[in-house]
């Protein structure tokens, strides 16, 4: 529940180039194909607000309370960053926190990808009766909100005693049907046809087949899916903030206790912030490529 | 091919058979759990009077939800979910196209400019709030101090309606505007581009070939984006809830949401039956939406493609 990545469905690869140069290219088209700098002007714009907040919560977050109350605007971090982190650290369970992000994201992302690959490999590539039925339920199951089952799992939760450990935020996130439908798509163009049936030629089990030749095929999807899930866990704030006390919670469940604790000095509020954002920004550096091209490989064609 | 033994033969044809079944069933099952069962046991919950503490009580039909239907703050928070969610959805899907069409002109070192856009995507939610809390402080926050400069008046953020309103829809928007931009712009590689050519020829310029092939041809696209922030958008929490410290939605419920609503009758109230019906309803009111969402945009669309 509520880890479902929110990506679009995948059908046409795209191409960056736009398909082949026109033949007839006149020399307005040829102005036409570079960007007027209009066009990068206003992404200056968009990209100075995309950076905006977070440099902001740096600002304030590197200040002491007496410089923020001051009333003067300025946009140049000041030194206190750290001595607001280490204040930050010490009043929540802040280690703590960031560990069991750590942990569910990792698991309920390792197991989304998991096992949407084996139902993926299945519905894609093997044959068996109910499977158009089975994979329409799939389908239809995604567009049902999160928030209508979280009363009967939170009572299912308490019953089982679990309220308050991770293993209510995770188990219900270990499945979702996007992913199950992403991996089918994915699979259904990565991996030939003729590559099954060699297998079986072969003698190969299913599972041998499943291991040696649809994981290496489904590789690049499947990271894909891991890592939107991975934020989509990390981020989601919803059911852990239900089911998880503020002595054991997950880094927003955390961030949010800030607030109520210092609602009045932002500069250890957004300090805090800015130590919770760290490792996502972390993440996209290393991989915001694959980020655009998961998003762009997953839209659907006109 | 190997020469097989009959054993061999059957054992394979039962594998072939049966690993199928075995490969979707760990989704299945678990998805029974956690997914299907809870669905189906929040219709039975909502049918009966349950409490957190006390649990199943006596079964009193529909009586929760006309309860929950003759409270004014349920009315109250619909009306305010529906304003944040066009507040949000609208400039959001505008904005996207527009940041689409600048990232498909053919830039140089297009991928420093995706990322750039992106990059709000990966800020949580909840840290997303707390920095606009700052940025709408409704004393010496910074828009407040910007206003100031051009000669207007400051704007009570945190009191008045529709104010909160369109500060809680721009962290929406700063989250998911370059996400969707994305996804329109991998829409519109797919154009081919002798449309803008012979457009080009025919003596059309920019802004009559972005309306005129650009537009149409991003229907499909155009309709998705706005079903899934349907979806997203009329079950929105993190940002309302998080907008100021005591989490109701406003001194008067002001920014009051669907979720929050259902959030305070079952946790605060402890009042689970009434939860689980406001549920349903949410549940209806998504429903609805998106049919009307994907009716109208299919309209608007076809119209401007003809």
């Amino acid at each position: 529940m509520s880890a479902t990545p929110v990506l679009p469905v995948r059908s046409a690869p795209t191409s960056d180039a736009g398909g082949p140069a026109p033949r007839r290219l006149t020399r307005r088209v040829a102005r036409r194909a570079q960007a007027s700098p209009m066009a990068y002007a206003f992404l200056v714009v968009v990209l100075l607000a995309s950076i905006f907040p977070l440099w902001w919560s740096f600002v304030i977050g590197s200040k002491d309370a007496t410089a923020i109350n001051s009333g003067s605007v300025s946009l140049i971090p000041g030194g206190n960053f750290l001595a607001n982190a280490r204040t930050v650290v010490d009043s929540l369970p802040f280690w703590k926190a960031m560990v069991n992000s750590v942990i569910v994201s990792t698991v309920v992302a390792l197991a989304v990808v998991l096992l949407s690959t084996l139902a993926g490999f299945a519905f894609a590539k093997l044959r068996f009766r109910g499977k158009e039925g089975m994979l329409v339920f799939v389908i239809a199951t995604m567009a049902v909100p999160t928030q209508l089952g979280i009363v009967p799992l939170f009572i299912v939760m308490s019953k089982l005693g679990w309220i308050g450990s991770l293993g209510a935020v995770i188990v219900p996130s270990l499945v979702n049907a996007f992913g199950v439908f992403w991996m089918t798509q994915y699979l259904k163009e990565a991996l030939p046809d003729e590559l099954i049936e060699a297998a079986r030629v072969d003698g190969a089990t299913v599972f041998r087949t499943f291991w040696n030749v649809a994981l290496p095929a489904a590789r690049p999807g499947a990271a894909m899916l891991g890592l939107f899930t991975f934020i989509a866990t990390w981020t989601n704030f919803f059911w852990p903030f239900i089911v998880l006390d503020p002595g054991n919670p997950t880094l927003p469940v955390a961030l949010q206790q800030l607030q109520a604790e210092y609602y009045v000095d932002y500069s250890l509020v957004l300090a805090g912030v800015v130590l919770a954002a760290l490792p996502l920004i972390v993440v996209f550096a290393v991989a915001g490529r694959q980020l655009v091209s998961g998003i762009m490989q997953g839209a659907v064609k006109g | 091919m190997r020469p097989r033994s009959p054993l061999r033969q059957r054992l394979s044809r039962l594998d072939a058979q049966v690993s199928p079944y075995a490969y979707v069933s760990p989704f299945f099952l678990l998805f029974a759990v956690v997914g299907l069962f809870p669905l189906g046991y929040t219709l039975w919950v909502s049918l009966h009077q349950w409490n957190l503490i006390g649990g199943q009580g006596a079964f009193v039909g529909l009586k929760n939800y006309t309860d929950v239907l003759g409270q004014p703050f349920f009315w109250n928070s619909l009306r305010n979910t529906l304003s944040i969610f066009l507040l949000s959805s609208v400039p959001q899907v505008v904005f996207a196209v527009l940041i689409a069409a600048a990232l498909d002109a053919g830039l140089r070192a297009k991928t420093f400019w995706r990322m750039g856009v992106l990059l709000p995507y990966v800020i949580a939610p909840v840290a997303v709030v707390l920095i606009f809390n700052d940025l709408f402080g409704d004393r010496f926050g910074l828009v407040n101090q910007a206003l100031g400069w051009v000669g207007l008046d400051p704007i009570a953020w945190h009191k008045d309606t529709l104010a909160s309103h369109v500060a809680i829809a721009s962290m929406v928007n700063f989250r998911w505007t370059g996400y969707n931009a994305l996804i329109f712009l991998a829409a519109m590689q797919t154009i081919p581009r002798d449309y803008y050519e012979a457009a080009l020829i025919d003596g059309a310029g920019r802004i009559r070939t972005f309306f005129s092939i650009t537009i149409p041809q991003l229907r499909a696209t155009i309709i998705f984006v706005v079903l899934t922030s349907t979806i997203g958008g009329l079950q929105i929490f993190d940002e309302p809830r998080l907008f100021d410290s005591a989490g109701q939605g406003g001194a008067d419920r002001q920014w009051q949401t669907l979720t929050i609503f259902l959030y305070n009758i079952g946790w605060t109230q402890k009042n689970f039956g009434r939860a689980a019906a406001v549920a349903w309803l949410l549940f209806l009111i998504i429903i609805v939406f998106a049919l009307v969402n994907f009716v109208v945009t299919r309209r608007i669309a076809s119209r401007e493609s003809r």
